[in-house]
Order: C-alpha cells, then structure tokens, then sequence
C-alpha cells in the first residue's frame, strides 16, 4: 500500500494529491467500518493520541476524539481554559509536559497561524493541525472535498464556490488547496471587506455578487461569519450582510439547477444560511459531519502507520 | 525454475464439488448460514462455491465479503500499511452459522483478523472454516480448517498461489519454490 509523503498534517499546503486520494480512499473503508453495529477496530491499541485544543471547538473536538477511540486509541485531552496557560507557560513546555506521559500523537487546534508547525519543528512527536488560527484546517478541507467526491464522483471540472467570511477562515484556505489539487475550479465570494489583498494569487476566481456566483456554481460552501475574529466592522450589518450574501430559497428557486450545499458549522442561521436551506435535501451538512469521522480516522491511521517508536 | 502444479484444473473442479457437498450435509437449506469470502483472493473460491451451490439447486444464500486489514495484528510491524480492500456485508451475523472462506491457509493470523472482524456485525451462533489449501505445519496459531480442500507441503519461504479460470486460464494451483 502507498503511504502518506508527510509525517505530520499540518496543512494542505504540504500534500500531494496521492495523498488526498490515499486518505478519501482509507476513508472510504473507514466510513463502512463505522456503520457496522460495533464501530470499532483495534488496529491503534498500542498508541497515545493528546487532543489539545486552545481554543473552543465542538464537532472537530467531538469527531477528533470518535476517530481516536474508534481506531483503539488511548485518548488525553486537554482545553485552554482549565490549563497551566493561565499561569505562564510556553507551548512547547506544555506540550513536552504531555509527551513525558508518553503520547505518541498530538492533535492542536491553537489561535495562532503556525501554531502546529511550530511545534512540529520543536517537539520529537506527530502533530496533526486541528485549525490554527486564520491560516489552515486541514482536516476539514479534506471532509469536505470527500464528501463533494462522494456527491459529484470526481472533482475535475466541477466548479465549487466558497462564500462568506474568506479573510478569517482557515476553512477557505485548506478548501482552495485542497480543491484546485483534485481539478476543481474555485471561485470565492464575500463583500470586498472580507477578502484578503492577494487571493487571486492562490488561483481562484473572486467575486462581490452573490447571484452571478450560484449561477456559476455546482456548489457552494458556506461559511460561517466569524464575529470572534473580528477587531472591526467588516459591514454595515449582520442584516445587511445576509440580504447579500445569506442563502435562502428566494435565491435558490431562480436558478433551475440543484447545487450542492456544504457547511462546516457551526451555523448561524438566518445569517449565512436559512434554516429552510440548511435543512433542504440539498444540504449535506450531516453527510460532512459523519464523513468527519472517518476521514479523521483515515488520517490518524495513515499517519500512525508511519510513527517511528518502538513496538512493545 | 518453473513453479510446481498441485492441483490441477480438474483436480480443483472435484474439490470444488466435494467441498460444496459438505456445505450442504453440514448446513442443510442453508437458512440460517452466512458464507463469508475474506477480501481479496477467498471471495474468489467464494464466488465459486455460491455458483456451484446454486446450480445444487441452493436458494437465497446469505453471502459477504470482508475485509481483515483493520484487524490485522502486524500494523506498524510491516514496511507499508497493507492495502485495504471493501468489505460488503449485508447483514448481521448475529446469531448466525458463519463460514469464513479463503484460498489458502498459512500462518492462521488471517483467520484470526477474520474472527474478530466478523464479530463487529454481531456474534455469530458459530464459525466455522473452509479453505482450498491448507499449508500444513505452518500455523502460527491454533486454528483449523473445518472444510479443506487439500493439505500441501511447502517450505516457509514458498509461495502457494492459486489461479482462477479467466478466458484461456485454467484454474490451478501452484508452488513456487523460494530461491535462495
């Protein structure tokens, strides 16, 4: 069998695309395994895995934590708030500090871009980033161009819209790798406050209307507006910005075609999305909530296949 | 060197009907049975196995396929991960007469992957196995064929390999002999 071209997952930056087919079609396996009435398989017995999150998170956590125990491993886990932080240690003392309890696996979600890789050049252990600040969220990207794969058969051509909130999110930026390896073709759409300076440069199309974006599109993405992340008013008003850039019927209905609807939650509704919407056929928010877990599995199995300690 | 046969076309095609045979002396309608192909090579004895049942005049056989890689016990111990291949199970085994099938019995720990596998659908009222060629006096494991095909002879860095009939191919079994 082929094996990952990285020991850590820090971003999609750093894969290939063998990698991502390597990982959709684990995850495949993985995603029967865990419709079996026992959901579980011991390949992982002998491995320590830390969820470290430093900031809130609830499904990643959640789903994090499902796939370590469904693959057999022990699991730490530790939040921010209930930590030595608060008293004045450096990252990395936290981290070796866990790692002395002999973990094999750290999972890090950090507010700092660069959090993960970071620690990856400073502790001896496998680091999986579970979104790190504004810059990547990896494994989210991945569920989600596996579950338009599983929508659409193959990604090559197919045009994907990513809409919302482009300058906070780590979700769009793993989602554009991600999906122009696999052949898509990209296009973001937010109000020209919520768009970084240099995203053309990344190879996608950008737009400021809406309308002409779902025409555009096979699916769409839809991002959460991030009022955590926000030191500013990036528009007028949370309304103003759902007349523009919310997804409703109203703006489905015109369009003749069925587009796919993706979400990575938690969902705002009435702002970015209506509840009408977010509960329509069209939306597979539930699909990438459960294929989360057995993409997360793929990518803690493939990479443990890897770890260099020794077998009792 | 050119590998050896051991067992030929017509030699497999008694195999195959005597071991059908003992299915059906053993399983009667085959109501309450599940035959399972473990992924890759005994889904293929299977496949055969459910053609010739059929043609005994079997109905509605529960069958499935699985797939051990999960819970393999030499994850991490060899170079590559093993490749996982799909495992299609319809049903529960829940309180069902189970038959694993593969092509050749080695070491056992295939088995032993397949009988904890088979227990995430449910606990099965029994297990039994069926094997075309049981490598003997190379178990790792105690585990035993309950249906064989043949019992061969072959030293531990042989390679067993069984051919199935495709086109021009007959079917075969082969030995080839590891060369120092």
């Amino acid at each position: 069998m082929k094996t990952l071209s990285v020991s850590h997952l820090l971003g999609i930056k750093y894969l290939q695309q063998e990698d991502l087919q390597l990982i959709f079609e684990t995850a495949k396996h993985f995603k029967e395994v865990i419709n079996r009435p026992i959901k579980k398989v011991p390949s992982l017995r002998d491995i320590n895995i830390a969820n470290l999150f430093f900031e809130n998170s609830t499904r990643t956590k959640l789903s994090f934590e499902l796939a370590e125990k469904r693959l057999s491993a022990d699991v730490l886990n530790f939040s921010a708030n209930q930590s030595s932080l608060k008293k004045g240690e450096t990252l990395v003392d936290t981290v070796n500090n866990i790692l002395a309890m002999k973990v094999d696996m750290v999972v890090i979600r950090h507010p700092h871009p660069g959090a993960a890789h970071f620690l990856s050049k400073r502790v001896d252990s496998c680091i999986i980033n579970a979104g790190d600040g504004t810059h990547e969220h990896p494994s989210q990207a991945l569920l989600d161009a596996f579950s338009l794969q599983e929508k659409f058969g193959e990604l090559k051509g197919k045009r994907i819209a990513i809409v919302g909130d482009i300058l906070h999110s780590r979700v769009a930026l793993s989602n554009i790798y991600a999906l122009k390896m696999l052949g898509a073709e990209v296009q973001v759409c937010a109000p020209k406050s919520l768009l970084p300076k240099h995203i053309k440069s990344l190879g996608v199309d950008v737009s400021s209307d809406f309308t002409k974006t779902l025409k555009w599109c096979d699916a769409v993405n839809m991002l959460r507006v991030q009022n955590e992340r926000m030191d500013l008013n990036y528009f007028p008003s949370t309304r103003e910005y759902s007349q523009n850039f919310g997804l409703t019927n109203e703006r489905l209905k015109p369009l003749r075609k069925e587009i796919v609807i993706l979400h990575p939650g938690p969902i705002n509704r009435g702002v970015e999305i209506s509840s009408e919407v977010a509960d329509s056929d069209q939306a597979i928010i539930l699909d990438q909530v459960e294929n989360g877990v057995a993409i997360r599995m793929a990518i803690i199995y493939l990479l443990a296949s890897k770890l260099n300690i020794p077998i009792a | 060197m050119e590998p050896k046969v051991l067992l030929s076309d017509k030699k497999i095609s008694i195999i195959l009907n005597r071991l059908c045979f003992q299915l059906i002396e053993q399983h009667g309608d085959f109501s309450n049975a599940v035959l399972v192909g473990l992924q890759p090579r005994g889904t293929l004895l299977l496949d055969r196995l459910v053609e010739l049942l059929t043609q005994s005049g079997i109905k509605e056989l529960k069958t499935g396929k699985l797939d051990t890689t999960f819970f393999r016990d030499d994850f991490r111990r060899s170079e590559r991960p093993h490749s996982a291949n799909a495992t299609i199970m319809n049903q529960s085994v829940e309180g069902k007469d189970v038959v694993l099938i593969d092509d050749v019995l080695f070491t056992g720990r295939s088995i032993r992957a397949a009988l904890t596998a088979i227990d995430t659908y449910g606990r099965p009222k029994s297990v039994e196995l069926l094997v075309l060629v049981d490598r003997r006096f190379s178990r790792h494991l105690p585990i035993q064929p309950d249906y064989l095909g043949a019992q061969i002879d072959a030293l531990q860095g042989d390679k067993v390999k069984v051919v199935w009939s495709e086109g021009e191919i007959k079917n075969t079994v082969y030995l080839e002999k590891h060369l120092e």
